[in-house]
């Protein structure tokens, strides 16, 4: 009875949270325009989605961000990771609170304060500052992934390779590059995701004429409601169910390999791929 | 250590688009341009704390204690359960609580407009069952329900993470030396998770206190939060002094509660801010 109740209430909090992704899902397939009456099954609302310049042109702008932000944001933070690991004392501590920084700070003041740096060196407002603005809240969710897969890391690893004659670089890319790999992945798609996810910052950072696909919601939605977002809501809910399942079946393969993980590494993962939308509760673990 | 050289580019990278924009916020906060040059000011912070902009700064912060606050009170049930055995598969029901967060933001607070609009899917369904239907959106109640779907997760991961790592051992003895079933939850699991407790209550708290789309797309137009204030300094207005002062306000407000929010958590973990 209890254990009843118990589910009740989980499922009621579920009906919560997806009643309303749910109900634009039906909406966009209704040929009534008005949201209360069902008028029959239509694809009209995807064609004029795809149909739409605005919309197709801030997607591709969004992609174009999302990947090259994540790309170069996983190179530094890749590297930082290893130089922070590699450091000790105030050096390391004064970094770690750095990269907390943009984890912790409200987006609406990364967004303006960049705004004014932009401003102030008198940078055009477009693509370059967007992508600019994108690498710097990327980099340190990156870090945050790769450094656990490097404490992991056995320390001498790497001194066996050098021993055994190998060059640094060398030993690099193909002893440590590899173990941390998952870490360095993981890292990679939670840059993308943040990116073509990201509102705030872009809103404050892009120029005239470049505009994400947040942004041209934000502005759609406030002149009122459109069947096109419906069906945009549609494929985009779409999408981020297979990237979470892509994400979730090689956490599973990798659980899987190193069931000799601790408890604590295993509890991390999942909040790593949680908090990746927010601020983290790993910071607080790892105090 | 060569190795730790590797940070460098990082380092560079975080000064120039971290550090020096903060600064920027506070030189702007603490300046006044004229044509004599930039002087030092303390207008910007006096204008902060006059009547009208401290009634927006109540306002945002009511809605955001409120919002946490219901926040909390519906995602510790949830985490309890979930650490408890009322489900089986626990990893794939905790994901359905994360796939949400995953889509875009602006679209899951769009979806609300839809639901809560006078001819919405919400009224249609109320005047089907014979309830009189409901007229919330553009109001605060709008405004805190947007919060609550957006945020909620933020809260119920971090207490799950914790209440799931509880010994049961613990528990366990609790139970034996004669507690009962409230006694263990108020004596045992509820000072246990109060680490989790704090970080969602973070989580949650910041991101709605700060936040300028779910109040302007809920709440429309004349609905101001602080949020909205610094967007419309810097967007339209054009006052980075004024919005710099009020952004730095926010982040003092914020930096307080995280210190009263670790000072009540008395475990040692999250204890330190820098």
């Amino acid at each position: 009875m209890v254990k009843f109740l118990q589910r009740t209430y989980v499922y009621l909090i579920f009906a919560f949270l997806y009643a309303p992704i749910a109900v634009l899902i039906v909406l966009s397939f209704n040929a009534s325009r008005s949201r209360g009456t069902w008028g029959g099954f239509t694809l009209q609302w995807y064609v004029e989605l795809f149909q739409d310049r605005v919309i197709m042109s801030s997607l591709y702008t969004t992609l174009l961000i999302g990947i090259t932000s994540a790309v170069i944001a996983t190179v530094i933070g890749t590297a930082a990771a290893i130089g922070i690991h590699n450091s000790r004392g105030w050096q390391k501590k004064l970094v770690m609170n750095i990269t907390y920084i943009p984890v912790l700070n409200p987006e609406i003041v990364t967004g303006i304060s960049l705004m004014i740096l932009f401003v102030f060196s008198k940078v055009q407002f477009g693509y370059l500052t967007l992508l600019l603005a994108h690498i710097t809240f990327n980099i340190p969710y990156v870090i945050l992934s790769v450094l656990p897969k490097l404490r992991q890391l056995k320390n001498n690893l790497y001194e066996a390779a050098l021993d055994l004659g190998a060059e640094p670089w060398y030993a690099f890319w193909r002893v440590i590059l590899p173990e941390i790999m998952p870490g360095v992945i993981t890292g990679l798609l939670l840059a993308f995701t943040l990116s073509i996810d990201d509102f705030v910052v872009s809103f404050f950072t892009t120029g005239s004429g470049v505009s994400t696909l947040s942004i041209t919601v934000y502005s759609m939605a406030r002149r009122g409601i459109n069947p096109k977002l419906n069906a945009l809501s549609t494929i985009m809910f779409t999408a981020v169910l297979l990237l979470l399942l892509i994400v979730n079946l090689r956490q599973a393969r990798e659980e899987k390999k190193g069931r000799r993980d601790n408890e604590q590494e295993k509890g991390f993962r999942i909040i790593g791929t949680v908090d990746a939308a927010g601020v983290d509760s790993e910071w607080v673990q790892s105090q | 250590m060569t190795r730790s050289k590797a940070m460098l580019p990082y380092v560079v990278w975080m000064a120039l688009f971290i550090v020096v924009p903060l600064f920027l916020v506070v030189y702007y906060a603490f300046t006044h341009t004229s044509f004599n040059g930039a002087e030092l000011t303390f207008a910007n912070f006096q204008r902060v704390f006059q009547p009208i902009y401290l009634k927006v700064l109540a306002r945002s912060l009511k809605l955001a204690v409120i919002s946490t606050v219901i926040c909390l009170l519906l995602g510790y049930p949830v985490a309890l359960v979930m650490a408890g055995n009322a489900f089986s598969r626990k990893s794939t029901i905790m994901l359905l609580f994360v796939i949400p967060m995953w889509m875009n933001f602006l679209l899951r607070t769009y979806a609300w407009l839809t639901l809560l609009e006078r001819n919405g899917a919400l009224n249609q369904l109320l005047t089907r069952i014979g309830l009189p239907a409901l007229n919330i959106l553009y109001t605060d109640y709008a405004v805190v329900l947007g919060m609550v779907y957006n945020f909620l997760p933020f809260m119920i991961l971090p207490i799950y993470s914790v209440l799931s790592k509880i010994d049961q051992g613990v528990i366990e003895a609790a139970s034996d030396l004669g507690a009962n079933k409230f006694v263990v939850f108020m004596r045992v699991i509820l000072p246990l998770s109060l680490p989790g407790v704090v970080s969602g209550i973070t989580m949650v708290f910041m991101p709605a206190l700060t936040t300028f789309v779910i109040s302007r797309l809920l709440g429309g137009g004349q609905y101001t939060l602080v949020g909205n204030l610094i967007e419309q300094q810097f967007l339209v207005v054009g006052d980075w002094g004024f919005g710099s002062a009020i952004s730095m306000v926010m982040i003092i407000l914020i930096l307080i509660s995280m210190a009263v929010m670790s000072f009540f958590e008395k475990s040692e973990e999250g204890a330190t801010l820098w």
